[in-house]
């Protein structure tokens, strides 16, 4: 059986948060004594990447997510359990660690702003100790891939954001890395960009084999990049499997509008029991579970006259949104 | 993560450069601001005070001149730009990268040094335009033991402060023990007056410190002044060597208790 490149077990993180009142007398009682109390933001958790899997992290804000990404990839120290990446304990920052990761946060920017991406990329290259002719060919490649050739030469500070998230991820796979964490890489950029960058996830994901792991708001960006979720609900894990099985487990129902012939066929229609999401005059959405959708369909089709009808999945973002509140999937 | 080769130290060296060429304006203001040594040397002069410490006024205003580059070439903020990094997160993509992220603030000072360099030349020029008698041209070993004693007085200061910027992994104003030797800096490093002026009692602990190694000892040797050249660079490897441990040690205590605020 294929080994895990990331594996973690009874991992936990805790942090000391201070605390104050409100008011004067909150504020001189937080100056003489300070309250600080630490509180768990990742309890207990477990689990297993193998490589070249592509895995999303999903929960509210401040589920957790990005505090994992942060253990994974050696960036905070975990207060408890066992954490490897690539072999590696990730908090040790090895030089050998880093040259094989990479970390891309949304929110975040490694560029030099005054600067044109190129100058950089250089930069990187000579961090990672890329030699100047293979740091050309491999800025050529990927800034073809990220349809940012034009780009390279201009100051950060005047590229629009979505061509400033592509030079970050340029910037950030210069030297190939094995495993990449990604932050919320579509945040703040427009459905275009955001299917460019998942077009070029999925490719570099397919030519490298390289582990992805992502959190991300946008269902789109899970939907279309991950077939395996981790669900995070206040810092403990709520799901570990494929994203697939978790719709259908939550969501065992879809959604079916028929389209009577007369008003008569609509009146009898909602009158017979189904449970009705949706009525408008001869338009009836009934909500019919998984299993019996064969069934009821030939028996609604038996006894109606039916002009037209459409099958209807309940949208992703509403069932993930459900998730996310859940503490148990 | 301390493993800095050549070709890593010229790219920083050259990326960094070309960002502070984008604040050229920025840098000749800064330059400017540095004119307290021609301040202190007015009121040295008008008063007479050089004559309680056998200095000439020649001597005096070589010393000031000296000092204004020494202090030139080795200013250091990095505890303020951590301080903001670190707080809001912003170190965060470096401290993943194979290269400890002081190496880029150590470059931007360099690349600021040298942006800095053509500016100090003209007010330096100004300076022998209005008292011409200063004019001297210092030998070349001279110049070159100056430069390294000015070079090691960089690297204390940088280190000092490099100790301090890592306290902001445990505290969220680090800025602010900084502002504790800021006094201690300007008076005991020979900014305002040359230590030699200063009581035997008080010379005597002053010289154990980093303070008089900072200004005074590199101002003293390029201005040609008397001071004791192989006591002062062992003074500055001394402390060097004492601080770059601490600095290593505070660091990895330091990035423990990272939590990476603000991403």
């Amino acid at each position: 059986m294929e080994e895990n490149i990331i594996q973690v077990e009874n991992l936990s993180k805790s942090f000391d948060v201070s605390s104050k009142e409100p008011g004067l007398k909150g504020t001189l009682k937080h100056f003489f004594k300070r309250e600080t109390k630490s509180i768990e933001v990742i309890k207990n958790i477990n689990f297993g990447i193998k490589k070249g899997e592509i895995v999303g992290f999903l929960g509210a804000n401040g589920a957790g997510k990005t505090t994992i990404l942060k253990m994974l990839c050696g960036l905070i120290y975990p207060s408890q359990g066992k954490l490897s990446v690539a072999g590696n304990l990730p908090y040790k920052r090895r030089s050998s660690f880093l040259k094989n990761i990479t970390l891309i946060m949304g929110q975040k920017q490694q560029l030099i702003w005054d600067l044109p991406p190129i100058e950089s990329f250089y930069l990187n290259a000579a961090i990672y100790d890329i030699e100047k002719i293979e740091a050309k060919k491999r800025i050529k490649k990927l800034s073809d891939m990220l349809e940012i050739e034009k780009e390279l030469y201009i100051p950060v500070r005047k590229l629009s954001l979505g061509q400033r998230m592509k030079s970050e991820l340029l910037a950030a796979l210069i030297h190939n890395p094995n495993i990449l964490f990604l932050d919320e890489p579509t945040l703040g950029l427009d459905i275009n960009a955001q299917n460019n960058l998942r077009k070029f996830l999925q490719i570099y994901n397919k030519e490298t084999d390289a582990t992805i792991c992502l959190t991300s708001h946008y269902m789109k960006d899970i939907t279309s990049l991950c077939k395996r979720v981790i669900c995070i609900h206040e810092g403990s894990l709520t799901y570990d499997g494929r994203l697939e099985k978790l719709l259908k487990k939550i969501s065992p129902v879809k959604d079916i509008l028929f389209i009577c012939k007369t008003d008569k066929d609509a009146i009898e229609l909602s009158n017979s029991g189904f449970i009705i999401k949706n009525q408008n005059q001869k338009e009836i959405t009934i909500t019919i579970k998984k299993e019996s959708i064969k069934s009821t369909l030939k028996k609604i089709l038996n006894k109606f006259e039916i002009e037209d009808l459409y099958i209807n999945e309940p949208p992703v973002d509403e069932i993930i949104g459900n998730i996310l509140v859940k503490e148990k999937v | 993560m301390f493993n800095l080769n050549k070709n890593k130290l010229i790219t920083l060296l050259k990326v960094q450069y070309s960002n502070m060429l984008e604040y050229r304006v920025e840098i000749a203001l800064w330059a400017i601001s540095g004119i307290i040594p021609f301040f202190m040397l007015n009121i040295w002069t008008n008063n007479n005070l050089n004559e309680s410490i056998n200095l000439s006024n020649l001597m005096l205003s070589r010393y000031f001149l000296s000092a204004f580059f020494v202090r030139q070439f080795s200013v250091v903020w990095v505890v303020f730009t951590f301080e903001e990094d670190a707080l809001l997160g912003k170190i965060s993509p470096y401290l993943i990268q194979p290269l400890n992220p002081f190496f880029r603030y150590f470059a931007q000072h360099i690349a600021e040094q040298i942006t800095r360099f053509p500016f100090a030349i003209i007010i330096a020029l100004i300076f022998f335009l209005i008292n011409p008698e200063s004019v001297w041209i210092p030998s070349l070993s001279i110049l070159l033991l100056a430069c390294l004693s000015t070079f090691f007085s960089f690297l204390i200061q940088f280190l000092i402060q490099s100790i301090i910027a890592c306290f902001c992994f445990w505290t969220e104003k680090a800025s602010s023990i900084e502002r504790l030797l800021f006094i201690p800096t300007l008076f005991l490093s020979g900014l305002l007056a040359p230590v030699i002026s200063f009581p035997e009692y008080v010379k005597s602990w002053i010289y154990i410190t980093p303070f008089p190694y900072l200004i005074d000892f590199p101002a003293n040797i390029l201005s040609g002044n008397n001071t004791n050249i192989i006591s002062g660079f062992f003074m500055q490897i001394f402390w060097i060597s004492v601080l770059f441990p601490i600095f290593k040690r505070t660091w990895f205590l330091g990035t423990k208790k990272y939590t990476a605020m603000g991403s």
